[in-house]
């Protein structure tokens, strides 16, 4: 785990003031990933219905990368924009990359044998979500503000 | 040159053994109280004293993966692994070689004389011992790795009891994270239950399940589905609030399942079910 402090990156008036990446290859990477998105969720004072969104949309986006990304990276960042504090998560991976993205976020669409729900499910589950995707791999990032 | 320089620590271990083990165990005494303890560590450095130097006779001292180093490495194995069960630190373990390294270099100091001779042995010495001091660090996290594996496997196995609550009621109350190991025997003990007590409702209680995703929903689905088939109606109880939000927000379709709040809101639901009643007694005061 890499873990540096201070501010890393400035894009446009958000500040990334923390950034961590955790690493995903098997499902324990997963349940610890939940463990270390709930810990900030919690330290920015995330409401208790706003942590458990944002722990399950990463659980669903971290078991995709270990699933059909074959392993990856999760990002785990502290935004400030202004007075508000907000949590990203950005997940990495070098697999074969999402061949029709608006059909991968169809409800019920899966090419494995789950529900189909996990990619629409985290869009819901947050403010914001960006995908980008390719023969190369896949990079979704969601984004959860705190209200003020 | 490099034959030679193990022939020449070959001989200072057979030569000087008794003392080498004095001075290793005096090293060891003073570092390491868990050492301290053990009464085979005189046997123990012996021993690997003389597995060590057939090994360094063989000249191949560039690397310890070979099998000439076979019987050093499972003497080690054997040592780091008893030790990381005593609960000693990796440290502890690494310094029981570390400790001879610092005996072996007082004996070449006091026995070799020519400069570049005591130069190469102390090299030679050097590199085996750090490898083999590496050796032990790699022994001891495998050996703490197979404990918390076991730790692990013993919980699967304990935390997952399947409880009559009434004659044809069971209850699983879910505790922890559903990895799908432990989902496969949580599912297989609720079915195995409902085949052996003939209930006809079983209650599975997820408040103690800290996140419920579409794998989660997916096994409690399954799980709803399976003891459906065996004749049993599922409720599923404790879907706090932020979990019950959420499940929405997934998208995850639970209307053919009755859920309740609370198990004992899930019982009641049960009791009627099956035809029981509890009433309060009206017993005099
Ligand atoms: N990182 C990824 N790389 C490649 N393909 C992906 C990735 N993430 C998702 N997909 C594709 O998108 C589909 C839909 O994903 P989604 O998470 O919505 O459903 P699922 O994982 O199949 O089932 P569920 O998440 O409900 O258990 C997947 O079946 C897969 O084909
Ligand atoms: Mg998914």
């Amino acid at each position: 785990m890499v873990l540096s402090t201070g501010v890393v990156l400035s894009t446009g008036t958000i500040t990334i003031t923390e950034e961590r990446v955790v690493p995903l290859r098997s499902s324990e990477d997963v349940v610890r990933l939940r463990q270390v998105v709930r810990e900030q969720a919690v330290a920015l004072k995330f409401s208790l219905v706003d942590q458990t969104k944002v722990v399950t949309a990463a659980s669903e986006l971290a078991r995709n990368t270990v699933i059909y990304g074959k392993g990856g990276d999760a990002h785990v960042s502290l935004l400030l924009n202004g007075g508000k504090h907000g949590l990203r998560l950005r997940f990495v991976d070098q697999g074969p990359g999402i061949a029709d993205v608006e059909l991968a976020m169809k409800d019920g669409y899966t090419s494995g044998g789950g529900l189909g729900l996990g990619l629409g499910g985290a869009k819901r589950l947050s403010d914001d979500i960006k995908i980008v995707t390719g023969p190369a791999g896949t990079s979704i990032s969601i984004t959860k503000w705190k209200p003020f | 040159m490099a034959q030679t320089d193990s022939q020449g620590l070959a001989k200072i271990l057979i030569e000087q053994e008794q003392q080498l083990v004095a001075e290793w165990m005096a090293n060891l005494m003073s570092t390491s109280s868990s050492a301290a303890g053990d009464v085979r560590l005189a046997d123990q450095c012996t021993h690997l004293l003389r597995s060590l130097r057939q090994a360094v006779l063989t000249g191949q001292t560039r690397n310890i993966q070979g099998g000439e180093w076979a019987e050093v490495r499972q003497l080690l194995t054997e040592i780091c692994y008893t030790r990381a069960r005593q609960g000693a630190t990796p440290r502890e373990t690494a310094i029981f070689v570390f400790a001879l390294k610092q005996a072996l270099f007082s004996r070449l100091r006091e026995s070799v004389a020519d400069p570049a001779l005591l130069a190469a042995q102390t090299l030679l010495v050097s590199n085996v011992l750090d490898e083999l001091g590496l050796f032990t660090i790699e022994v001891y996290q495998k050996g703490r790795e197979e404990v918390i594996a076991r730790q692990q496997q013993e919980m699967l196995e304990l935390s997952t009891p399947v409880v009559q609550l009434w004659d044809d009621i069971l209850a699983l109350p879910l505790i922890g994270t559903l990895d799908s190991a432990r989902t496969q025997v949580v599912m297989e003990s609720l079915l195995q239950k409902i085949v052996e007590t003939g209930a006809s409702i079983a209650i599975v209680d997820i408040t103690g399940v800290p996140t419920v995703d579409t794998l989660v929903a997916q096994h409690l689905l399954k799980t709803v589905a399976a003891a459906r088939l065996m004749g049993a109606d599922c409720i599923i109880s404790g879907i706090r609030p932020q979990i019950a939000q959420t499940i929405v927000h997934l998208g995850v379709d639970l209307e053919d399942v009755v859920t309740k709040a609370t198990l004992a809101d899930a019982f009641a639901v049960a009791l009627r079910k099956s035809g029981a009643a509890i009433t309060r007694a009206a017993t005099a005061r």
